[in-house]
């Protein structure tokens, strides 16, 4: 039922669209002037679930508090340069243990208490205190060592090992700053709404699978260094409506019901651009959807039969299957991440090779068409639950080599369930984050280590990246690593997520933060 | 006359109705401890369990290292043995308290009772617009006398209860909504944005509806009493609203347990589709993350509905029916 609906939805959007463009060239000799005031209506495909930034993962409850708390530094989203925000300076020690952060005066918290460097050390402190429940903060600060306060608004942060990623760490909203009283409460009530932060907007009701409201705070004044403007936001108000059905997002969003749509389906997107709706995309930094290849699975134990695979995916063939605004990988690393370099040549289809590979590993071509050895036929399964299309083609394309692959695509609690157990010999991910260390905590062997390698060479490049912040040694690193692991057929980069969201032409001045979230400080709407 | 023998005997009578109110009451009890044994046992037998989940609703890749993990585990208890960790959750369902939702943190009944008014307006409203609609078809394919009018709008049922609720939701919104504006596409504000989320729950109720209290009336018609009423000199139409139509009533009560379960199944595409907050909303998001004492809190919840229904339907037969009540 669901295609002819959404094929309907399109052909009225399709209908609709004849007013839209003649308007918008009209109304473009308005002033650009910013304005204060208005309410944005933005439609989520997903609900926030918990909102508090130190346990929040999914995209929704970070789009929605990344406009409630601060963070110390921001990141800049093209060079990935680290700038002041609640800090206004700070020192790391050369061998990346010990950052001092000096904050700014003034800022506050929205029940007037101060954002100190006792709020600041409350805050890590919550956050480690958290353990499993902040995922993505306890990782940022796994080995804290202390944390002391030099004075009211000096910081001194100590790793009981080297930890460079950390600078980038404190730009996100993970560690965003919320009120002393706030971490007073339970995890729970915080997850439900009950945020303190020092942000430019301030909460007003969280709805589960309805709406969240945000309110514009009208003293503040402490943006970051990336701000456009300064004082208030120029918006009065958010509201947030959770919207699951994509047909439906796009619908209110042409009818004008909405003015911003957060998840943008790829088919949606000609019918929005013929109706003058703006688009707006951006790759997520850090690691792309990958397979990672189970070392240790029997079928996979052999370096031949991983570099087979590699060699037998053609991603340029992944193009018509993709939005127009995604990239096939060129590297572990998504385009956007700081440290990217393009490893494509590594990347490159060869199907007669990965055939030969296999030859020379002693895989015999059977008649069914499956490769097969010492009675053994070489079939992998993959359990996975995202909506990723390029699976079913990954699977054609290796079965042109003699593998098998059989996709099991079931629900997210059951893939964590079967990979938890560790046997599963094929594992489909990808993680966003703004810092090359995300390659660390995937596939180092005292990490994650997805790819369940055996401590190696890879382990001392990532471990001694993670030790600098020299960005010239830095980079040497980060590449030697994400090359071994590419060589090595640890890991198949297959596309980047991209984050693709359209609005309205009154929406002026949206865009993504670093880590391709959305920061609504600077946005205001043309009346 | 048998009313004469009760009076006589009425404390006999009394303490047969007592008994077997008692006994109604025993059965349901029953019914929503099996709702609640089988939807935990098969949740648990899910390979999968809260904390699991819990770590990996981001969507991306986990972080959490296994000592993080242990120490959660023994928080949700789901280190205990299956049948600890039911004598667990058990005891706490006696006194109303499902625990916690895995995904949010908040307390399930709380969760729970925080939605139920909003599926409760809906399906009200659907069900006043079933009605409506249901009854009026029957009764109009009964009005006219000829046959292949009446053939043709009692096909209208048939077709109405295939169309999917999905796809019934989506065209209403791209014509009212989308396209004059009439309607808002979302939300749970005020009884203008009742009205599509209810008519498209209410058509395929509707359809049952006309369908049973259709066949029910071609059956009474047929009868000697109608004869008589006729031959008494009573129009076609006073016959049909006053005498046909009132016995015909019986087999739709019956089926009220039917129509509330369809409504509450149906609030599930509805609610998701019009992006109200709901019950419905609530278990299918539930069921995707396998927040297992959130669907257990809904499952109770529909199960205690559902026997209360039947419950209210039995104890109104005998007054809508006396011949039904010696039978009780």
């Amino acid at each position: 039922m669901r295609p002819p609906a959404l094929v309907t939805l399109g052909l009225l959007a399709a209908i609709l669209a004849g007013c839209g463009p003649e308007q918008a060239a009209s109304d473009t000799a308005h002033s650009d002037q910013p304005v204060t005031g208005g309410t944005l209506r933005v439609a989520l495909d997903g609900d926030p679930q918990c909102l508090d930034p130190h346990q929040a993962g999914n995209n929704t409850a970070l789009n929605v508090g990344r406009q409630l708390v601060d963070s110390l530094t921001d990141q800049h989203p093209q060079s990935g340069e680290i700038v002041p925000w609640l800090a206004e300076r700070w020192e790391v020690s050369p061998d990346s243990r010990r950052f001092t952060f000096h904050l700014r005066q003034g800022a506050t918290f929205s029940d007037g208490t101060p954002v100190d460097a006792a709020a600041v050390k409350a805050n890590l402190e919550d956050v480690v205190k958290l353990g499993a429940r902040s995922r993505l903060g306890s990782s940022y600060l796994a080995g804290v060592q202390r944390i002391d306060i030099a004075d009211a608004h000096s910081v001194a942060i100590v790793f009981a090992q080297p930890n460079a990623q950390f600078l980038q760490a404190t730009s996100t909203m993970t560690l965003g700053l919320l009120a002393p009283s706030t971490l007073a409460r339970p995890a729970s009530e915080r997850c439900q709404g009950q945020l303190i932060g020092s942000g430019p907007f301030v909460l007003k009701q969280f709805v589960h699978n309805q709406a969240v409201s945000l309110q514009a705070r009208t003293d503040y004044q402490w943006p970051s260094a990336l701000a456009e403007h300064a004082g208030r936001a120029w918006l009065e108000a958010i509201e947030f409506s959770i919207i699951v059905e994509s047909g439906v997002r796009l619908g209110s969003l042409a009818s004008g019901q909405i003015d911003v749509n957060t998840s943008v389906a790829p088919q949606d997107e000609p019918s929005i651009e013929a109706q003058g709706l703006h688009i707006l995309s951006r790759a997520n930094p850090g690691v792309v959807f990958v397979l990672a290849l189970n070392e240790r699975a029997p079928l996979l134990a052999d370096r031949r039969v991983r570099q087979a695979i590699s060699r037998a995916i053609d991603r340029e063939q992944f193009k018509p299957l993709m939005s127009s605004r995604q990239k096939t990988a060129t590297a572990l690393l998504a385009s956007s991440t700081p440290f990217y370099r393009d490893f494509s040549p590594l990347l490159k289809a060869d199907p007669q090779a990965a055939r030969d590979l296999l030859e020379q590993a002693g895989w015999r071509l059977a008649a069914d068409g499956v490769r097969q050895k010492d009675g053994q036929r070489l079939s992998l399964t993959l359990d996975y639950w995202q909506a990723v299309p390029i699976l079913e083609l990954v699977q054609q394309q290796l079965r042109q080599v003699g593998i098998e692959l059989q996709l099991n695509k079931s629900t997210i609690s059951q893939v964590s369930a079967t990979f938890g157990n560790g046997v599963t010999p094929i594992n489909f991910l990808n993680l966003t984050r703004a810092d090359p260390d995300v390659l660390r905590t995937v596939f180092h062997t005292a990490s994650s280590n997805l790819s369940n390698r055996r401590p190696d060479d890879i382990d001392t490049a990532l471990a001694d990246s993670a030790a600098t912040l020299q960005p010239g040694l830095r980079q040497t690193l980060i590449d030697q690593a994400s090359q071994r692991l590419l060589e090595e057929g640890d890991a198949i980069a297959l596309l980047e997520l991209t984050t693709v969201i359209a609005h309205r032409d009154q929406v002026r001045g949206l865009h993504y933060e670093a880590s391709s979230r959305l920061q609504f400080y600077d946005t205001w709407l043309r009346p | 006359m048998s009313r004469a023998i009760a009076a006589a005997h009425w404390p006999q009578a009394l303490a047969t109705i007592l008994m077997q109110a008692a006994r109604r009451v025993a059965q349901s009890a029953l019914v929503l401890w099996a709702a609640f044994s089988l939807s935990f046992v098969i949740l648990y037998a899910l390979p999968s369990d809260p904390v699991t989940i819990m770590l990996n609703q981001t969507g991306e890749a986990s972080l959490a290292n296994a000592q993080q993990v242990a120490a959660l585990r023994a928080e949700y208890h789901v280190d205990q043995p299956l049948a600890v960790q039911y004598a667990l959750a058990l005891k706490r369902a006696l006194v109303l308290d499902f625990g916690h939702s895995i995904q949010t943190g908040e307390p399930v009944a709380q969760a729970v009772l925080n939605v139920l008014p909003a599926t409760a307006a809906l399906s009200l409203m659907a069900l006043l617009m079933a009605l409506s609609l249901g009854v009026a078809l029957a009764v109009l394919a009964h009005l006219d006398q000829r046959r292949w009018i009446r053939d043709t709008l009692l096909a209208i049922p048939a077709l109405a209860v295939s169309l999917p609720t999905f796809w019934v939701g989506l065209l209403l919104l791209q014509w009212l909504s989308f396209g004059w504006h009439w309607f808002p596409a979302m939300g749970n504000l005020g009884l203008q944005s009742l009205v599509l989320p209810a008519l498209t729950l209410a058509i395929p109720t509707s359809a049952v509806i006309a369908q049973v209290l259709a066949r029910a009336m071609t059956a009474v018609v047929e009868q000697p009493f109608v004869e008589v009423l006729r031959a008494k000199g009573l129009s076609h139409r006073q016959v049909l609203l006053r005498h046909v139509l009132r016995n015909s009533l019986i087999p739709l009560l019956s089926l009220s347990g039917v129509i509330i379960g369809n409504l509450l199944a149906g609030a599930v595409v509805t609610e998701t589709v019009f992006s109200r907050q709901g019950v419905g909303r609530l278990a299918q998001a539930a069921v995707t993350f396998q927040d297992i004492p959130v669907v257990q809190g809904v499952v109770v919840l529909a199960a205690a509905i559902f026997v209360a229904v039947n419950l209210l339907v039995d104890l109104v037969y005998p007054w809508l029916d006396p011949r039904l009540g010696g039978r009780r």
